[in-house]
């Protein structure tokens, strides 16, 4: 299980690749690519601001949570964090299971998490300024759909 | 005292990010901030905004040592 915050772009490809790289005993691994939106030119970057140290714990906290729900082999996340251009990956997110129901339900869920639970805060600046982005009440919803249902274990 | 740090829109708000201030109780701290920038200590009460001692979540009050860093944390939006 690895959590990491990056300054600089990354590359989700060779995060996958590397992740996938040595595994004789699972099955299945699930991805997921968050990117900066222009918005229709709206925006032209997004600032995110972490609290370095309780940013990564309460993340790894979330990952373990799902790792133990799944049933999950392993989970890599990377979020971004200062200032990220349209087109750039803001987070990437990857977990292993023994089969794909786990890896798909854990990937979903590690996202809705992060979503509206991880300590970010995130500005999107434009030409009509600068606004500070709040979670939608469909981000709540999307990680209150995980108190609810109870997920199939293999 | 204690090491103040503001995130997010709070630290637009107030015009700072970190600071150091007297008070030896989350709930001082609190008032201390808010007789000094009432927008700002109506801030740190309002919705969502979540308080942190020593990179803990807490709720209600709590005694703060000297080395205490307490962090204000509005509502969290990543991905």
């Amino acid at each position: 299980m690895r959590v990491e915050l990056v300054e600089a772009a990354v590359d989700p490809g060779a995060l996958l690749s590397a992740f996938i790289a040595g595994r004789r005993e699972t099955g299945a691994v699930v991805s997921f690519t968050g990117l900066a939106r222009a918005d229709g030119g709206e925006t032209t970057a997004l600032e995110l601001e972490a609290y370095p140290g309780f940013t990564e714990a309460e993340i790894a906290r979330i990952a373990a949570a799902a790792a133990e729900r799944f049933g999950l082999q392993d989970a890599l996340v990377v979020h971004r964090t200062g200032r990220i251009a349209p087109g750039e990956p803001i987070v990437f997110v990857a977990a292993a299971a023994a089969h794909r129901r786990a890896a798909f339900e854990a990937a979903d869920h590690l996202m809705d998490f992060l979503k509206s639970r991880a300590p970010f805060w995130k500005k999107r600046h434009g030409p009509g300024g600068e606004a500070w982005i709040e979670p939608s009440a469909g981000d709540y919803r999307d990680a209150q759909r995980w108190e609810r249902q109870e997920t199939r274990r293999p | 005292m204690a090491r103040v740090r503001l995130f997010g829109p709070l630290r637009d708000l107030a015009g700072w990010r970190e600071r150091e201030v007297e008070a030896a109780s989350l709930a001082a701290l609190r008032h201390a901030l808010a007789r000094e920038d009432a927008v700002l200590g109506a801030a740190l009460d309002g919705p969502g905004v979540q308080a942190a001692v020593d990179r803990t979540i807490v709720r209600g009050d709590a005694a703060l040592s000297p080395a205490s860093e307490v962090a204000f944390l509005p509502p969290m939006s990543g991905g």
